[in-house]
């Protein structure tokens, strides 16, 4: 082989440059962040949704509402009218969606005023700890608060 | 109120959302609003939505009440430099509002009137004609509704808009909070913490106040004039015959800007 | 195919790598572009499209004109041309690389580029320009590749070439006639809302694209050993005359209309872009720079002997270049916007990062053509040898 010394090197330094990461971070796993609840959700008890759908699907539910809301003029969430949920379940794949479907359980009914600025981060005003912490966590950076407006924490 | 009472009942038929609880949807609705009604009414059903602006009412201390409360309720900044203007509503005079209406002969009380404008939610659109994306698009009630979540920024709906309606983020609108000039221009911003602000990059424009109608509540820059002037601004649909809206275009002359593009505005000054 | 753009000589690699440096400058500059926002630019309120879809607009123009020689080889069996067919595609394939990179560096929010295919809206003639310049590019890569690839191994190039070619002629028109609809479907602005912008585009796109690869060729023939031919170049120097009498007369109908009609609408953009407006007058010196470049390239081209000696051709399409250059790539998109809805006149001027991201875009198609090029002479070469 022509210049096979040049080749093996350049493999082996191809190989330890992308698997970096893995080496760096061996045996370092953290902990998974829980979210942390403010007095006032914690007070509510229930979410739009049960809280364990909620973990798994807020960001289909969210979605959901910034089309219906914004696109479709429907800016109020009646909780007694699952079809929103419907519309999700169709939207993610079969297996995850049979998973929703256990997880997916009516709440007391209620009407919510579609907004994640508004009605989400009223209750959930401890953006740091609710949000960013897993999001954080999870490496993932959602562009909502590019322009949607987060409640003041005090420190 | 612009609106005719019955019409403002089926619009505040949302208070059957009150009776329903949500602790939210109370927070936002302001209690005078929530007069019982049995259901949640078809907003988009049969509406076309329409602005009338009383040119002879309105003076220039209405319209900056006007444009100030729009501007506050909708987090829309002043970025100091003509270059990156974002208007929603704004004051402009004779000659350049109907610049296809020259006349060097034209009443006095005309030649020097400043008019208050907007985005005309044309019937026929062009703007939502060119989005690549519908970002931007016509609801049902007539309104031509943005998506910021959507837009991408190709600026197809300023260069196609007859009338400058549109405006661009040509940076990120919350610069007033870091540069220190703007700082000064912009105190308290953002002035409406329910509403956002737009990420740069996007196009925006006046939506007539959707997210205000929904509650039953009138357009921000129709609740600031008749504030101080009843009367000036008269907001309500245009397909209902029985509306304020009809009432005033049946009673007055009125004229619209450049209506020989075929946009049909639904803006109109009544002179 | 690819291996023959490795080797080259000192001249090849010094000419990569100073394109390399300006791609470099211009996607620092996106970079910085990225992070502030289009406000780095001298766009505004009143002129929101500037410098780069004005680029996007001319190179349209050079990407169509790849039809030139195609279609008399394809459709007319006119031979000469068989030899540079496969350059009149690669020049076109260097050209919609630019124009779609054109299009990237002016979008506000580029990361949602791929909304325009998750929400197709055919009412939108974004979404249209968007089809025809990806099939068109396409079509270019798989015509020009297969057929260089069938000669170098001596072989007749595959039917279902023929048929692409054959798409890519009519194809070729729709690019720039699909491109002349985004604006002349606009209300509201009179230098655009013009019927006849469609076949102005397609005479300025046929003369300066032709043009340009008529000094294409004067290149290769210099620094390789492929001679493009005497006859082809004399040939694409008479559709360079012809396209460009056609430029220059539909032009000077538009200013007929205008003018004798006396409506103010439509002789404001031209008193704009000639005499200047309301005291603004940037464009003026630029403008009157390319009556006279327009002016000459006509005198040289119409005289036969100046149009027969390649050297007077030489300067004749320069001239028809930075004529055409400064119709689309200044006067067109600024002279639209300009007088605003309000009748107001706003100045536009692109600033440095904009030029430099500009000259960066450039300097990519620049980049593609001169690769594309190498293997292609390179071919010639080795089968001529």
């Amino acid at each position: 082989m022509y210049d096979g010394w040049k080749i093996i090197v350049g493999l082996i330094v191809c190989l330890a440059f992308f698997t970096f990461p893995f080496f760096y971070d061996a045996g370092k796993a953290a902990k998974a962040p829980e979210p942390v609840l403010t007095p006032k959700a914690k007070e509510a008890k229930e979410c739009v949704a049960p809280g364990a759908y909620m973990k798994r699907y807020h960001m289909q539910l969210l979605e959901d509402w910034r089309n219906t809301a914004v696109r479709g003029g429907e800016r109020y969430y009646d909780t007694g009218n699952p079809t929103w949920h419907l519309r999700v379940m169709d939207k993610i794949a079969d297996a995850t969606a049979s998973a929703g479907e256990r997880l997916y359980k009516s709440v007391e009914r209620k009407v919510y005023y579609k907004s994640l600025q508004v009605t989400c981060m009223d209750c959930h005003s401890n953006k740091s700890k609710f949000c960013d912490q897993c999001h954080n966590y999870m490496g993932i950076a959602p562009y909502c608060w590019e322009c949607h407006i987060e409640p003041e924490e005090k420190k | 109120m612009g609106i005719d009472r019955r019409e403002f009942l089926k619009v505040a038929g949302l208070s059957a959302l009150f009776g329903l609880g949500g602790r939210a949807a109370m927070d936002i609705l302001a209690p005078g609003e929530l007069e019982a009604s049995a259901e949640i009414p078809p907003l988009k059903k049969g509406k076309q939505w329409a602005m009338v602006v009383d040119a002879l009412k309105m003076d220039e201390a209405v319209m900056d009440k006007c444009i100030e409360a729009c501007h506050h309720e909708h987090n829309v900044p002043d970025l100091g430099t003509p270059k990156e203007e974002i208007k929603w509503i704004w004051k402009e005079d004779y000659e350049h509002t109907f610049p296809d209406q020259e006349n060097p002969y034209i009443a006095e009380e005309f030649e020097h009137k400043t008019f208050l404008l907007m985005c005309n939610h044309c019937t026929h659109p062009p703007c939502v004609r060119v989005c690549p994306t519908k970002a931007t698009w016509q609801r049902e009630d007539g309104i031509v509704m943005m998506d910021q979540h959507r837009c991408i920024g190709c600026r197809f709906c300023m260069a196609a808009c007859p009338f400058g309606a549109r405006s661009f983020n040509w940076g990120d609108p919350r610069r007033v909070l870091r540069v220190a000039e703007l700082k000064e221009l912009n105190r308290g911003f953002p002035w409406n913490h329910n509403y956002p602000t737009r990420s740069k990059g996007v196009v925006e424009k006046c939506t007539f106040c959707p997210e205000r109608l929904a509650k039953g509540m009138l357009p921000a820059c129709v609740e600031a004039a008749n504030k101080v002037k009843k009367g000036s601004m008269i907001f309500g649909d245009l397909a209902d015959p029985e509306s304020e809206v009809r009432e005033v275009l049946r009673k007055r002359y009125s004229i619209r800007r450049k209506p020989e593009l075929g946009t049909e505005p639904k803006l109109f000054f009544a002179i | 195919m690819l291996e023959t753009a490795l080797k080259g000589r000192q001249g090849y690699w010094g000419w990569l790598i100073f394109l390399l440096f300006m791609m470099g400058l211009g996607f620092g500059c996106y970079i910085y572009q990225f992070h502030e926002g289009l406000r780095i630019t001298g766009m505004s309120r009143d002129v929101s499209w500037g410098f780069y879809i004005a680029q996007f607009t001319y190179l349209v123009g050079v990407a169509a004109s790849g039809v030139m020689v195609v279609l008399p080889y394809y459709l007319h069996d006119y031979k000469a041309f068989g030899r540079i067919t496969v350059l009149g595609e690669f020049l076109a394939i260097a050209a919609v690389t630019m124009c779609l990179l054109f299009i990237f560096v002016d979008l506000g929010y580029p990361l949602r580029i791929m909304n325009v295919i998750m929400y197709p809206t055919p009412n939108s003639i974004l979404f249209w320009d968007m089809i025809v310049l990806n099939g068109y590019l396409l079509l270019n890569i798989f015509v020009g590749w297969n057929v260089l690839s069938a000669e170098r191994k001596g072989i007749m190039y595959p039917k279902w070439v023929k048929v692409l070619a054959y798409i890519s002629i009519p194809w070729a028109f729709s690019i720039h006639t699909v491109t002349a609809f985004l604006y002349a479907g606009l209300p509201g602005r009179h230098y655009w809302l013009t019927a006849i912008m469609a076949a102005r585009f397609l005479s300025s796109a046929f003369c300066s694209g032709p043009a340009l690869l008529i000094l294409v060729c004067l290149i290769v023939r210099r620094v390789s050993n492929f001679d493009p031919g005497k006859e082809q170049i004399r040939t694409l120097g008479g559709i360079v005359a012809y396209a460009m009498i056609l430029n220059v007369f539909f032009f000077l109908l538009e200013l007929f209309t205008s003018f004798y009609s006396q409506i103010p609408g439509h002789m404001h953009t031209f008193e704009f872009l000639f005499r200047g407006l309301e005291g603004h007058g940037r464009l003026v010196p630029w403008m009157w720079t390319a009556a006279a470049f327009a002016l000459i390239s006509l005198v040289l081209l119409i005289v036969p002997a100046t149009r027969r000696n390649e050297d007077t051709l030489a300067v004749a399409c320069v001239s028809v270049i930075v004529a055409t250059w400064i119709d689309k790539g200044l006067g067109l998109i600024i002279g639209g916007f300009t007088p605003n809805p309000f009748e107001r006149v706003t100045d536009y001027w692109p600033t440095t990062p904009e030029v430099l991201i500009t000259l960066g875009v450039y300097a990519t198609g620049f980049f593609v053509m001169t690769v594309l090029y190498k293997i292609a002479v390179s071919i010639k070469e080795e089968v001529g040898a």
